[in-house]
């Protein structure tokens, strides 16, 4: 049977993970500690409630209207509020705009952080040690694993989010969107295009 | 000096692999209990932000290398719970008693958690130390780095950035320290500031020299040129 290298108390409970989770929640579910029903409510809140769409509005916003771009840009937490967009692990947030001459890519290359009230829980590539150590050096080479290749004279900032405040990017607007409403444009907005790995779809289906 | 979780910039990993598309939020069952049981053990008031990044990079080289993500979160989790006196190591090997816990009555309750999680935990705080430096001035990290309080404790200035020259980009305003934070000396609040350095002062081969890497930093952990 496998061992924990290690004299961490972590080392007492089953190696394997689902095992190991399933032990401690039932320690602490005995003892009072936690509630399965909140367990469930958490779950469901990350899996249903907030994910990447709560950004995309907020970007399909900004896309929209330029007065609520101008208020986002120059303090984030009040416009997020209003929106209901704001609390844990994304008590202090900054938008960054992507322009011609400057793309945007966000990393933690110390843990994982990240915007959850408008991304919600980050994929495994931002949290992987890859992307963790690869991120701040060489951002090209990040950028072509996610198929995506900048413009000459494009100058890449790399914020690396090692603070208690968290990075969205705020992408380009695609060409050739100019009827489209809010929700039109929400659905060009990916994910990856809010941490700056990748770009929003353009209105054609195409990438 | 530098701890196994400060990698930023190391050599030697592979390539980033993007996750499929419309990839579940929890890849399985486990990793969705994992967060949660982590949450809502947060929500006894036991620790903090930087206490539980803290017990996260405490975990040794060998461990944090092999373990997935929430594996990691696992561990460091358990770790905590005996650190801080919630549970017992009899408890973690199942020989514990079942007699009602003291903390019982802070539990989170699912009809508490849409309110917490709304709350979330701010760091930011009035009071501190006066800023020091202003939009555009010119500062380098100090050298060597490392928590100045802890031997091995936490900070959140990475070995990348040591004794690197920047410019002061934004004022975030006042902040916990987490180097004081993460080992329960306090708060200690300082202005935090974005400071943005070309990538060459932070890479012998930089992949393109007008690119840029922004690190969020303490007040203490720089000084003027």
């Amino acid at each position: 049977m496998p061992h924990d290298h290690s004299d961490h108390p972590h080392a007492l409970l089953p190696p394997d993970p689902a095992l190991r989770v399933k032990a401690l929640e039932t320690i602490l579910t005995r003892k009072g500690l936690i509630d399965p029903a909140a367990l469930d409510e958490i779950i469901d809140t990350y899996q249903n409630k907030i994910g990447p769409q709560n950004g995309a509005r907020v970007v399909a916003r900004a896309w929209s209207d330029p007065a609520f771009k101008d208020a986002l840009l120059a303090d984030a937490d009040p416009v997020l509020a209003g929106l209901g967009y704001s609390g844990r692990q994304g008590e202090h947030m900054v938008v960054v705009e992507n322009k011609p001459a400057q793309h945007n890519m966000v990393v933690c290359t110390l843990c994982s952080c990240y915007p959850w009230p408008l991304l919600g829980i980050p994929p495994a590539w931002y949290k992987s040690d890859a992307y963790r150590a690869r991120a701040v050096r060489e951002p090209r080479a990040v950028l072509a694993d996610f198929g995506v290749s900048l413009p000459e004279g494009t100058r890449v900032r790399v914020w690396d989010s090692t603070a208690e405040v968290r990075y969205l990017v705020l992408p380009m607007r695609p060409k050739g969107t100019e009827g489209l409403t809010e929700d039109q444009l929400a659905i060009l907005v990916t994910r990856d295009s809010m941490v700056g790995t990748g770009l929003p779809r353009s209105p054609e289906g195409k990438t | 000096m530098s701890r196994v979780h400060d990698m930023g910039g190391r050599f030697g990993d592979g390539p980033v692999r993007p996750d499929a598309p419309n990839a579940p939020v929890f890849a399985t069952e486990w990793h969705a209990r994992a967060l949660a049981v982590t949450l809502a053990c947060g929500a006894l008031g036991q620790w903090n932000i930087d206490t539980s990044r803290h017990a996260r990079e405490q975990l040794s080289p060998i461990d944090y290398t092999r373990f997935s993500y929430y594996e990691i979160w696992l561990a460091a989790l358990a770790d905590l719970l005996v650190h801080k006196g919630v549970l017992s190591e009899d408890d973690l090997a199942g020989q514990g008693s079942d007699a009602p816990h003291p903390l019982a009555e802070k539990r989170l309750t699912a009809d508490a958690v849409a309110g917490v999680l709304a709350k979330g935990g701010p760091a930011d705080r009035e009071g501190g130390p006066e800023p020091l430096f202003v939009e555009g001035q010119a500062v380098r990290t100090r050298h060597p780095g490392g928590n100045r309080r802890v031997s091995g404790g936490h900070t959140r200035l990475p070995t990348y950035a040591t004794g690197a020259t920047g410019r002061i980009l934004r004022l975030h305003g006042t902040h916990v320290l987490p180097d004081s934070a993460a080992h329960g000396l306090g708060e200690a609040p300082e202005p935090l500031y974005a400071v943005v350095f070309p990538a060459g002062e932070l890479w012998s081969h930089p992949e393109n020299p007008e690119d840029e890497v922004v690190l969020d930093l303490w007040q203490s952990y720089l000084e003027l040129v």
